[in-house]
């Protein structure tokens, strides 16, 4: 008993210091992908290629002053950015980001546990991260707050119907809600090189759960709730200091988590070549799979316009989730005929 | 250990409802009944019936409550009056009423001595699951499932009708 | 192991205040709010005897309340925001002629 419990703290704590720190290293990545897109330069003064930029950002956001508008509601004010980020550092633990392991000659999983409504548990807190948004927007007093705000709650609640339903077709191939599982079932490989992953069998669901997912974490092209061409920066407009750090922080944790989802659901989690014989290798494969895929996120920031409000909420309602239902439709039609 | 766990969900959502109708503000009132279901959840899961949990959060705290806070936000209503301004005479018809309801509940809490609740398994660990619950909806429960399709179909198109500016 | 009585205790406090709640209160959302407790307060009570009779058939009913409950929400909502348009006020006293 007291061995499990160490051993779930000590999984809490990696994962809790691993997550902070790819945060970190997110936002410099994130401009260094930029400023090559862009064809300049990016941050690169602070130490080696600017590597110890995000070192400064913490300090300097340590020491910001911190306001709190004078008409704002106080205890709202202050609550929001706890509940954008409790929710975002929450989901990361029911994600499988290794197979077993022997380390001090314990079989160790490298996952930080293991529920039966995995997938579930991970809708559930998604569904929550939209309170911290929607008080930002409302106990600022502001109004460029508020219209984010209002906006987040809308393209929430519309775009989480989408992605649940490209789940169900990942979830009807696999019976499973246990992301354990769903890893397990994409091991080995079709005619001896096509890996059994869930995006050959179901690329439509891929397609609309990446676009839900990037809607979701509020990324360009569907970065409504901030756009700061229209509200100077939507929900976050009166924040600064740590509690703006931590609106960024959830932001970048979202990303993560979304992208470690959709490797899970999609790209064989942490499979790979040799892992039965290394099964270290697995955490290298996962973390590349999820690299590339935030390589795609930021690609897509660079790239794409923003949308206007009444194309976003068209393309939530009038195409993604009619296509997510017939995709469930087909998915569970032909599968009934083959078995 | 378990009973711990009941003490300080049953002490959280109890003080969430009392908060909920202490509350003047709407927002307030909304999010202290968000602290309800939460716990609720927690509740849920320590009787095995972790679908059931998941969905609490998903559907309520997720979905219905969202919409009740963006609902109020919208409204930025004015704070709540609780003094009835009109029909006045409500007032006096309070206490024969609640003579009412004292007696009964005090009649519920006789009676409840001669009933012997049944004996005590050790709860089902596998009603709870996704499998259990979907394989019964689909078979035993059909008939409430497609009612409850229709009657969102009709929530549906009634909301759309309601809350649709009248052309002028 | 927690006694089933403790479960439906919590069950109907929570019922309880949820009606007091819809006695008390003069805003419409905020009784609302109160129906909702209500309703959590009767799921309560369904899963904690589902749990301890061994059958399925009450957590089903806890899922066909959520699903009702959603309707109602959309629709008790959609009537609120008409209902706020003419009046200017979410008291309920004010809405007392059958129109909207």
């Amino acid at each position: 008993m007291t061995g499990l419990l160490l051993e779930w703290l000590i999984k809490i704590a990696v994962v809790f210091a691993i997550l902070l720190t790819a945060v970190a290293y997110l936002s410099y990545m994130e401009r260094r992908v930029a400023g090559w897109i862009q064809i300049r330069v990016g941050p690169n003064r602070v130490g080696p290629l600017g590597l110890l930029q995000p070192l400064a950002d913490g300090l300097k956001f340590i020491f910001k002053e911190d306001i709190v508008p004078l008409k704002a509601n106080k205890l709202l004010y202050i609550v929001a950015p706890a509940a954008a980020i409790i929710p975002a550092l929450m989901t990361f633990i029911v994600i499988p980001y290794g197979s077993e392991v022997v380390l001090f000659g314990k079989q160790i999983a490298l996952h930080v546990t293991r529920i039966n409504v995995a997938l579930l548990y991970v809708l559930g807190l998604t569904s929550l991260s939209v309170y911290g948004i929607v008080l930002a927007g409302w106990s600022s007093n502001n109004k460029y707050s508020l219209m984010g705000g209002l906006r987040a709650s809308a393209q929430l609640i519309s775009y989480e119907l989408a992605l649940g339903m490209a789940i169900i077709g990942v979830l009807v191939l696999t019976g499973s809600l246990d992301l354990v599982n769903i890893v397990e079932a994409q091991r080995g490989y079709w005619f001896g090189f096509l890996p059994k992953w869930n995006i050959f069998l179901q690329p439509v669901a891929f397609v609309i759960f990446f676009l839900a997912a990037l809607a979701e974490t509020n990324r360009v092209p569907f970065d409504l709730p901030e756009a700061e061409a229209e509200l100077v920066a939507g929900y976050f407009t009166e924040y600064s200091s740590m509690k703006f750090a931590m609106f960024f922080m959830s932001e970048y944790l979202n990303l993560i988590t979304s992208c470690s989802l959709a490797t899970t659901l999609f790209f064989g989690g942490w499979t790979g070549p040799g892992v039965n014989s290394y099964p270290w290798l697995s955490i290298v494969y996962f973390v590349i799979k999820v690299f590339l895929l935030i390589f795609l996120f930021m690609w897509i920031r660079f790239t794409f316009p923003r949308f206007r409000y009444d194309q976003l909420m068209r393309l939530g309602w009038k195409f993604l989730l009619p296509t997510a239902i017939a995709n469930v439709v087909v998915t569970s039609t032909v599968l009934l005929l083959v078995n | 250990m378990e009973k711990a766990v009941f003490i300080i969900f049953a002490i959280v959502a109890v003080g969430s409802a009392l908060n909920l109708i202490a509350q003047r503000n709407p927002l307030y009132s909304a999010l202290s009944l968000i602290g309800t279901l939460a716990s609720l959840s927690a509740l849920y899961v320590t009787l095995h019936a972790q679908f059931i949990a998941a969905m609490q959060i998903i559907v309520y705290a997720g979905a219905i409550m969202v919409l009740f806070v963006f609902v109020i936000m919208l409204l930025n209503t004015p704070e709540d009056h609780p003094e009835i301004e009109k029909q006045q005479w409500l007032r006096y018809l309070a206490i024969p009423f609640a003579a009412v309801l004292i007696g009964e509940a005090l009649y519920v809490f006789r009676e409840i001595r001669n009933i012997t609740l049944p004996a005590q398994g050790e709860a089902e660990h596998a009603i709870g699951t996704t499998w259990s619950i979907g394989t019964n909806l689909f078979t035993q429960y059909l008939l409430p499932f497609e009612a409850t399709s229709v009657l969102i179909l009709m929530a549906i198109i009634g909301a759309i009708v309601l809350a649709r500016r009248e052309e002028s | 192991m927690v006694p089933l009585s403790w479960y439906l205790i919590l069950s109907a406090a929570l019922f309880t205040i949820g009606a007091v709640g819809v006695i008390v209160k003069r805003n419409v959302i905020a009784i609302f709010l109160c129906i909702e407790l209500m309703l959590n307060g009767a799921n309560l009570a369904l899963v904690a005897l589902s749990g301890f009779f061994g059958d399925i058939g009450g957590q089903l009913f806890v899922f066909i309340v959520m699903t009702v409950a959603a309707a109602e929400a959309a629709v008790g909502l959609a009537i609120i925001i008409s209902i706020f348009r003419t009046r200017e006020s979410l008291n309920v006293d004010d809405a007392d002629t059958m129109k909207l």
